[in-house]
Formats: structure tokens, C-alpha cells, sequence
């Protein structure tokens, strides 16, 4: 495989992270692969990579909450792939998953036994090979436990731990993971939220974070430095104060 | 909500703006409310906003196919030039016709028949426009090519037939990325028009022109001629680049005071560039990026007028009465001690269309902040223009009443009635187009 121009696999790659992500890497020539729930509505994001770069592009079915389905997939992959970047997540409705917790089973599901399989899998093939870049996103909202949204909150924190352990796992391997924190993203999944503009990243900064997180090896990387503060100040409130907060 | 403006920051209103990234999502909009298109905000004025609903197109910037044995390229509507260039360029390709930003979205240049300096000699966007795809106000979707009055009214319709979902564009072949230009200084109005038509077959033209100065040099200005460079003029090492663009080196990080352009700065400014200008005579090599696109290269220009915006003006005049009118427009403008930043004169060939802009003759434009004396300045400017049989370009306009439009443009009224007729009326609108009645 020649180096740097393996193919990439997105993973939920309907999303406009993941979207942009495909872009980034198939504009440095890399061969992508699109899974998602519904291959066939990502006929023309094919036809875009296709037409802008000249990269191979093949759509796959796949479905995260399905994880007795993660090893087949893998199979049948037209190759595995260099890079495979994770931009799965649903973040639910807190006051739905709060309401009625078999919501919130579906939010963890999402957002981190679905993930964290498929990563897995990857990273178990990525090991015997020897080489191979794992890219999870994960969320800021991951950091602190606050009553606005700590059952998304926690699944992204889960993840995190994961994609820390695995990273520790799989150092002696060649294998590199990368866990990514966006903060406020202007996605479909953010629209109609009031963001202040400054912490929102646009997805296209996000792909060329990754991009970058990718070609240096970086371990963690905060899109927008200012969330890495703003989660340290987040994190380092006493527990009595907290509890008075509405964050 | 959302508070949103053209690329002129104003008037800003507070609008719902929804992203479409899929025909479902503009099919549910369209059957939401009434609505108007938006692609990247480059308009200068109000045409693209809607306080109920305003489309954000951006979300749909799919290129789907190109055809390298005609240079045809099919792709959504919020594509952007950018994107075409960054993709094209080094297949060698470029844009037919061109305006001043690259930033426009293919949906945008259609909807304004965008023109460039290119305009004398290939006609305005619509040249290269294969078929445009537009769902109409009962959701279906129709593709419409050259000829058909669906055609005709929605290349310079301002996105009131419908929103424009996809288009086929013929792209140019060059063999690279660079323009032979010279520059003409001419001393006079008269000296840039004698300029303009002396030198009518060359592929580009445009000339910045003084709208500072008053008295024998009032209208001097710096003609620009330019041409696709061939391989064989570039030197070797340079052929190959730049076939991407210079990265923004310079940003207008916050709003400039209101005062930073005024009378003073701006002709101290006018009568340096002229000189600097003036010097630079013969061919010489440019990069596609500066000659095509020199704003470009300053991330949100915009802001220099400060926080109340600026006020574009454009009018084009018929050949017959264009010397006379824009001397008289240069006499208001002078006199008004109004600064104008940035003034640029062209030559156009035939105007083509139902509704498009561009008609034979001349066309001027001007920038002003947004002051009082601004829009007093610009309603005589409007009656100049009318007097002299000119019409309005509406991409840049923001402030023009509708007993104007209907008298410089009787095919205002014609358009006006079609989109009643065809139920489009009632489901694309925009501010500008309840302002003019459209």
C-alpha cells in the first residue's frame, strides 16, 4: 500500500462532518469509502468526490446499532482502509431520554456501543496489518456530566475513555488514534440551536483538523482551541456550585 | 431567526433561514412558505432575503458530473466558482464568464445573469448555460434549456421562477492559469471610451475609473485589457502555477470606522492608484487570481465601510447616450463630494434575455457607505440613468423604488405579470422583490 494514499472509510458519512471529511482526504487523492444506513442516498455525494478529485469512491451499507453485522461489513470492504473516521452520533432529545430511558438506551447505543465496535473491529484488522489511523469523534459535551445533556453527555465520555484506551493499546502496533472534539459544529444535527458564533466551527474546519490530526499523529485534537478551556473551567467547578448551575 | 444581510451588510433583517442539503429538503420548503433561494450572501442588497424563509442553498454544493470532451460541467446550485476553479483550473478549465468574486454560487450567477469582463465579446453567464434545473411553486422540478420563456426568465429572474436546483455549465479550456494584461491610462472619460472601443476584440476588459476627480480629468481611468495567457508567453518555471488560489492574506478583522473612506482618502487614494497605474504600461503576466478576482484577496472587504454597510450602484446606458450620461453621473457624483471607493467602467456587448441586465453600451458602478447624503446622491443618479435610457442592475441594488424600476425597465411589469400568472407570485419572494413589485 503506498503511503498516504491508502483509502479513507467514513462512517456515518451522511453527516455534514463526515461529508466534509471525505472531501479533505479524496482533495489529497485518497480512494474513499462512504458507510452509512443508507448507502443510496449518497449517490451524488459519490458523483461529487468523483467529479471534483478523481478518486475511486464505493458506497457501503452500514448500520452502527447493528454491531453483529460490523464484521461482515469489514469484509466487504474493497480494501481496509489506511484511514477510518467514526463521525456516527445522534444526540437524542435530553428531556425525551430523561423521560423515557429505553430514548436514552438508543442515544448511548449511538453514540458509543455502536462506535466503539466497529472501531474495534477496525483496529483488531489495523494490528495485524500493522499500519492505520482510527479518527473517533467524540464531543466536548464528553468532559462534564451537566444536567442539559449528560445522557448524550456520558455516551460521548464512554467513547472517549475507549478511543484513550485503545490508543494506549494499540501504540506498540503502528496503529494511531485520534479522538476528536469538535465543540459546537454548524451541522444538520446543531440547526435551529442559537450557537454564539465564535465557538462554532463549520464542518470544512473540522475535516482539515482531522486532516491534519492525521498526517502529524496528534492524539486529541479541540477544533476550537477555546473549548479546551472552556471544558478545564467546565470541569474544575466544585460539585456544591455546580449543582446551582444550570449549565 | 437570524440576522442576514447582502454582501453590502445592508438593510439586515432578522430571517428564518433553513439549509437545503437535498431536493426533499427544498420540496418541503417550497411547500412550507413562501420562500427565496439564497446562495453565498453575495448580492449586495436585498435580493436574497426572506424574513419567513430564506433557502440557504449552500447545503446542496454537489458537482455531479463533467464531461472533459465538452468542458461541461453539471453540478447543484451551491456550488461556488471557488470550487469550479479549484477543481478545473489545473485540468485546465476555467469559468466562460466570471464576475468580480469567485465566492458566487452557480445558483447565484444564474439567478443575476452575472456578467464579467468578458462581457463585449461572450455575452453575460447565461452563454454557458447548458439547462438549469428549477422546482417550481408546486414542487415539481423541471429542467429548461436555451429558448424556452422558463429559460429566459429565470437567467436574471433574481430566484423568482423558482429555486434553481442544478445546472449544466460549459467551462473554457486555457493552458494556464495565467492573463496577459496591459493597462491604457487614459486621462479623461473620454480618453477610457475612446480606449474601450479601439480595443473591442480583446477577450477581457475594465477599467477602474476616478470618480473622485472633477474639472478636464474628471472619468480618467485605467483601462485593463487582458487575454488568457498560452503556454508558450509563460516562463517555464511559472506554468504550472498558480493554478490555486493565493490564501487571504489580508482580513478586515472588525468594522472600520465609518469616517476611514471619505472625500479626502479616497481621492488621495484615486490620484496614487491613476499615477501607479499610469506607469505600468506593456504586457504583462498576472495570476488569474489577482486579475479576475483582486477583492478576493481580502477576507470580508465589506467591513471597510463600517458598521452600517455600503450602497452599490450600477447602471448600464445605451451606447448612443452613454457618453453624455456617464458625464453626467460623474458631474453628480463629483459634486456631491460623495467618495466612491471603488469605480469600475465596462464596455457590454448586446444584452441578451427577458430580464437580464446587461444591454449595449456602458456600464458603471459605484460604492458608497450608507449615509443620507449616499441616498440622496443615488436618487439623483437614478434619474440620470432614466433620463438617458439606462436600466438597473439589481444583484447590487438595495434602495431603488418601484415607480423607477418600472420607468427604466418596462420589462419589469412584463416579468412581474408572468410570475403571477405562473403562481410563482405568491411563492418566491424576496425583499427586493416586494420592494419593486416584482
Amino acid at each position: 500500500m503506498s503511503a498516504g494514499k491508502g483509502a479513507v472509510l467514513l462512517l456515518g458519512a451522511g453527516s455534514d462532518m463526515a461529508r466534509a471529511t471525505a472531501r479533505a482526504f479524496a482533495a489529497d487523492g485518497h480512494p474513499i469509502q462512504l458507510a452509512a444506513r443508507h448507502p443510496e442516498r449518497l449517490t451524488e455525494d459519490r458523483a461529487d468526490l468523483e467529479t471534483r478529485y478523481g478518486v475511486p469512491v464505493s458506497l457501503h451499507a452500514f448500520d452502527a446499532l447493528d454491531t453483529a453485522s460490523h464484521a461482515a461489513f469489514l469484509s466487504r470492504l474493497p480494501e481496509l482502509p489506511q484511514v477510518a473516521v467514526c463521525a456516527v452520533g445522534y444526540m437524542g432529545d435530553q428531556a425525551e431520554s430523561v423521560a423515557d430511558p429505553e430514548k436514552a438506551t438508543l442515544v448511548l447505543r449511538s453514540n458509543f456501543e455502536g462506535p466503539a465496535s466497529i472501531l474495534a473491529h477496525l483496529a483488531n484488522a489495523m494490528a495485524a496489518r500493522g499500519s492505520g489511523v482510527l479518527v473517533g469523534i467524540s464531543s466536548v459535551a464528553g468532559e462534564r456530566g451537566r444536567q442539559s445533556n449528560y445522557v448524550y453527555g456520558s455516551a460521548k465520555a464512554g467513547f472517549t475513555a475507549f478511543l484513550d484506551g485503545m490508543r494506549h493499546r494499540l501504540a506498540p502496533t503502528g496503529v494511531h488514534v485520534v479522538t476528536v472534539k469538535p465543540g459546537f459544529v454548524a451541522t444538520a444535527m446543531t440547526e435551529g440551536l442559537d450557537l454564539p458564533e465564535k465557538l462554532t466551527a463549520q464542518p470544512d474546519e473540522v475535516a482539515a483538523a482531522i486532516r491534519t490530526a492525521v498526517a502529524k499523529r496528534r492524539n486529541t485534537v479541540w477544533v476550537r482551541p477555546v473549548w479546551r478551556w472552556i471544558m478545564a473551567i467546565i470541569r474544575a467547578v466544585p460539585e456544591p456550585v455546580f449543582k446551582r448551575t444550570k449549565l | 431567526m437570524t440576522r442576514i444581510s447582502g454582501w453590502g451588510r445592508f438593510p439586515r433583517r432578522d430571517c428564518r433561514v433553513v439549509r437545503a442539503r437535498s431536493e426533499q429538503d427544498v420540496a418541503r420548503a417550497v411547500a412550507e412558505a413562501p420562500l427565496i433561494a439564497r446562495g453565498n450572501g453575495r448580492a449586495y442588497g436585498d435580493s436574497a432575503l426572506n424574513a419567513g424563509l430564506t433557502l440557504d442553498m449552500r447545503g446542496m454544493d454537489r458537482m455531479l458530473a463533467f464531461d472533459p470532451a465538452t468542458g461541461q460541467l453539471t453540478a447543484e446550485a451551491g456550488v461556488l466558482l471557488a470550487d469550479v476553479i479549484e477543481a478545473f483550473l489545473p485540468r485546465g478549465w476555467f469559468p466562460m464568464v466570471t464576475p468580480g468574486t469567485r465566492f458566487v454560487t452557480l445558483g447565484g450567477a444564474i439567478a443575476a445573469d452575472v456578467h464579467g469582463k468578458n462581457h463585449h465579446c461572450d455575452g453575460s453567464f447565461r452563454a454557458c448555460v447548458d439547462w438549469v434545473e428549477v422546482m417550481g411553486p408546486d414542487g415539481t422540478v423541471t429542467r429548461t434549456t436555451p429558448g424556452e420563456d422558463l429559460f429566459d426568465w429565470t437567467l436574471g429572474g433574481m430566484g423568482l421562477t423558482g429555486v434553481i436546483l442544478r445546472a449544466a455549465i460549459r467551462l473554457r479550456p486555457v493552458e494556464t492559469g495565467w492573463i496577459l494584461q496591459r493597462t491604457i491610462p487614459a486621462p479623461s472619460l473620454e480618453a477610457a471610451l475612446d480606449a474601450f472601443e479601439a480595443n473591442a476584440d480583446a477577450p477581457y476588459s475594465v477599467a477602474w475609473i476616478d470618480a473622485s476627480t472633477e474639472g478636464p480629468h474628471m472619468g480618467r481611468a485605467l483601462v485593463m485589457l487582458g487575454h488568457h495567457a498560452p503556454r508558450e508567453a509563460v516562463p517555464v518555471r511559472l506554468r504550472d502555477r498558480p493554478v490555486t488560489a493565493r490564501r487571504q492574506r489580508l482580513q478586515v478583522p472588525f468594522d472600520l470606522p465609518g469616517f476611514t473612506l471619505n472625500r479626502y482618502t479616497v481621492g488621495a487614494f484615486n490620484a496614487l492608484y491613476y499615477r501607479l497605474g499610469a506607469r505600468k504600461s506593456g504586457e504583462h503576466l498576472v495570476d488569474w487570481d489577482s486579475y479576475f478576482y483582486p477583492l478576493d484577496a481580502i477576507g470580508n472587504w465589506n467591513r471597510m465601510y463600517g458598521r452600517r454597510g455600503f450602497l452599490q450602484f450600477q447602471c448600464a446606458l445605451p451606447l448612443s447616450t452613454a457618453q453624455a450620461g456617464l458625464t453626467e453621473l460623474l458631474t453628480r457624483i463629483t459634486a456631491a463630494g460623495q467618495a466612491s471607493f471603488l469605480s469600475v467602467l465596462k464596455r457590454f456587448g448586446p444584452g441578451e434575455g427577458r430580464f437580464s441586465f446587461p444591454m449595449e453600451g456602458y456600464t458603471l458602478a459605484l460604492d458608497m457607505p450608507v449615509n443620507d447624503r449616499s441616498l440622496r446622491l443615488m436618487s439623483d443618479l437614478d434619474r440620470v440613468t432614466v433620463a438617458h435610457g439606462g436600466r438597473f442592475y439589481l444583484a447590487k441594488d438595495a434602495r431603488l423604488d418601484r415607480a423607477t424600476l418600472a420607468e427604466a425597465d418596462p420589462r419589469a411589469e412584463a416579468f412581474a405579470a408572468w410570475r403571477r400568472e405562473t403562481g410563482r407570485a405568491a411563492r418566491f419572494t424576496s425583499a427586493q422583490s416586494e420592494r419593486l413589485g416584482l
